[in-house]
């Protein structure tokens, strides 16, 4: 404010000279920063838990090897303080000339849910839940409609007429889920395996929606897994605890298969209905499966091209 | 994991006894001549499970041998071999299940199918079985004397997509353990035992609200 429009105005001493124009701008922009500072405000929570180094960690396919090793550092020290358990972290890449895949036989399978708590085992799962990336569906024979499935059966199985049909992320050739990603937190790897950079994940599950066969978790809570049973053999893109509100997917559990061994809810199966193995080998036993065997896929209309078939015994 | 395996073991304990005072009942329609090497060099295949090129092993678990009887003397804990009792008994072939047995075996539970005793155990030495074309077979090859039947389950086994296993898919970094028929499947009673599920999913989704809000929502 000037002496000379001092000597001029005679409006209110608070407004002095100043235009109605300029006090709007002042106004809006008071509102503007308090608009602001209430939509960060969640933000603050996150500070007593948020690192700077995991704010501004990179995109899984874009981290350095050096850069990786320190991720991988950084949660292995998390999970220590968090969970007070040690475990180590290791990323395997995918074995070159591998496709990973997977059948169950259906005329075996009795719906006793070994794999569902082998997985849940296996991999970190909240124990609150139950969760687990298998889901047996129990359904009536003569019916092929997996929205018409039944999980919350308790009684002995198997139950006459019906069949158990276990379904889990069918790793397909053509995943929606990949597809719909905003932010390409989620995509298929060389061996078939598709993944989630739990980092990454913004929790928006739109791949959620996009899956087909109901396949994807999402973290509503922080899992809780008691120091002693936590599995300390860790993936990055496998079986790391995760961290609450990213989206999660049956993996082949590729901590285990990249190093050559056997899924969790393969060894697990009493009744010995599943077999996996490397369908670009054609000695392997998936490869005889599917030459011999009356294999279908689930929802084959929906043209998602599964990694995963289910076959009975004729 | 494998529930099934520890009563197998007592149940072939069993398996001897019950050779005993069943009966022989002659196969109709076997014929004895048969070509016994075919089904035994078939199975050497993979009961043998050596490996070559670098690979490591399949191990496929098999009995210890033939089953023994565990009888409390004075003098301790003694194990007797099947031949212990049946050498000095003549088999009674009119009895086929053990049902029908006096002594013995009684409670042992018999359903598979319409075979019987002799059909699988050897009268003329039971701590052996026999094939239906009088082949002898050892306890430990029992795989051969199943695969006789069971073709469909057999090849499946052989090209490794029946059966559980443990281990590796991968056999350049390392072995794999896979069960036996008498691992699963009770020899008396071959069916898969029934079971009950244990492990459920607590989904907030698959509870009606009404009775969920105690428990809170995780």
């Amino acid at each position: 404010m000037t002496e000379q429009s001092k000597g001029k105005t005679i409006s209110l001493p608070v407004l002095g000279s100043v235009s109605r124009r300029t006090a709007m701008k002042g106004v809006g922009a008071t509102l503007g920063a308090g608009a602001f500072a209430a939509a960060i405000s969640p933000l603050r929570h996150l500070a007593d838990t948020l690192t700077v180094e995991e704010l501004m960690q990179q995109h899984y396919q874009e981290l350095s090897a050096d850069g990786k090793k320190k991720v991988i550092e950084r949660l292995e020290a998390e999970t220590k303080e968090q969970y007070g358990a040690d475990v180590t972290i290791s990323d395997p890449r995918p074995i070159p000339g591998t496709k990973f895949v997977y059948a169950i036989n259906l005329s075996v399978c009795n719906g006793n849910g070994k794999c569902v708590e082998a997985c849940h085992n296996e991999n970190n799962h909240d124990r609150d839940t139950n969760q687990s990336y298998i889901r047996v569906l129990e359904m009536q024979k003569g019916t092929m409609d997996m929205e018409q499935g039944n999980t919350t059966y308790d009684h002995e199985v198997p139950a006459a007429d019906k069949f158990y049909m276990p379904v889990q992320c069918q790793q397909c050739d053509e995943p929606p889920c990949t597809d719909v990603c905003p932010v390409q937190a989620t995509w298929k790897e060389d061996d078939g395996i598709v993944v989630v950079d739990y980092n990454w994940c913004i929790g928006c599950r739109y791949c959620e929606a996009a899956c087909p066969y109901h396949a994807r978790r999402f973290n509503w809570k922080t899992p809780n897994v008691p120091a002693a049973e936590v599995n300390p053999d860790q993936g990055y893109l496998s079986n790391r605890i995760r961290p609450q509100g990213v989206v999660e997917k049956c993996h082949y559990c590729l901590h285990r298969t990249r190093k050559g061994r056997l899924p969790a809810c393969l060894e697990a199966c009493p009744t010995g209905a599943r077999v996996f193995g490397n369908i670009l080998d054609p000695d392997s036993e998936i490869r005889w499966l599917l030459e011999n065997k009356r294999v279908y896929v689930l929802k084959e209309e929906v043209g998602t091209k599964p990694s995963f078939f289910y076959f009975f015994d004729s | 994991m494998f529930q099934a395996r520890s009563s197998n073991r007592m149940s072939d304990r069993w398996i001897l006894l019950i050779l005993v005072v069943c009966g022989f009942t002659p196969l109709s329609g076997c014929d004895e001549v048969g070509s016994r090497h075919e089904v035994n060099t078939e199975f050497a295949d993979f009961v043998g499970g050596t490996g070559s090129g670098g690979r490591f092993e399949v191990t496929i678990s098999r009995p210890a041998g033939p089953p023994v009887v565990r009888v409390a003397t004075p003098e301790g804990e003694v194990a007797l071999a099947c031949s212990t009792c049946h050498d000095v008994r003549t088999p009674n072939f009119s009895n086929t299940t053990t049902a029908d047995l006096d002594e013995f075996h009684r409670d042992l539970p018999f359903g598979h199918g319409s075979i019987s005793c002799l059909s699988c155990h050897n009268s003329d030495n039971y701590d052996t079985l026999r094939l239906a074309n009088q082949t002898t077979v050892e306890y430990t090859d029992v795989m051969t004397l199943c695969a006789q039947c069971h073709g469909q389950q057999a090849r499946s086994y052989e090209h490794g997509v029946h059966g559980g296993m443990s281990g590796y898919w991968d056999l350049t970094r390392g072995p794999r353990t896979r069960n036996n028929c008498v691992d699963c499947h009770d020899p008396h009673q071959p069916a898969f035992p029934r079971m009950k599920p244990t492990f459920k999913p607590r989904d907030r989704f698959l509870t009606p609200p009404e009775h969920d809000e105690e428990a809170g929502h995780d």
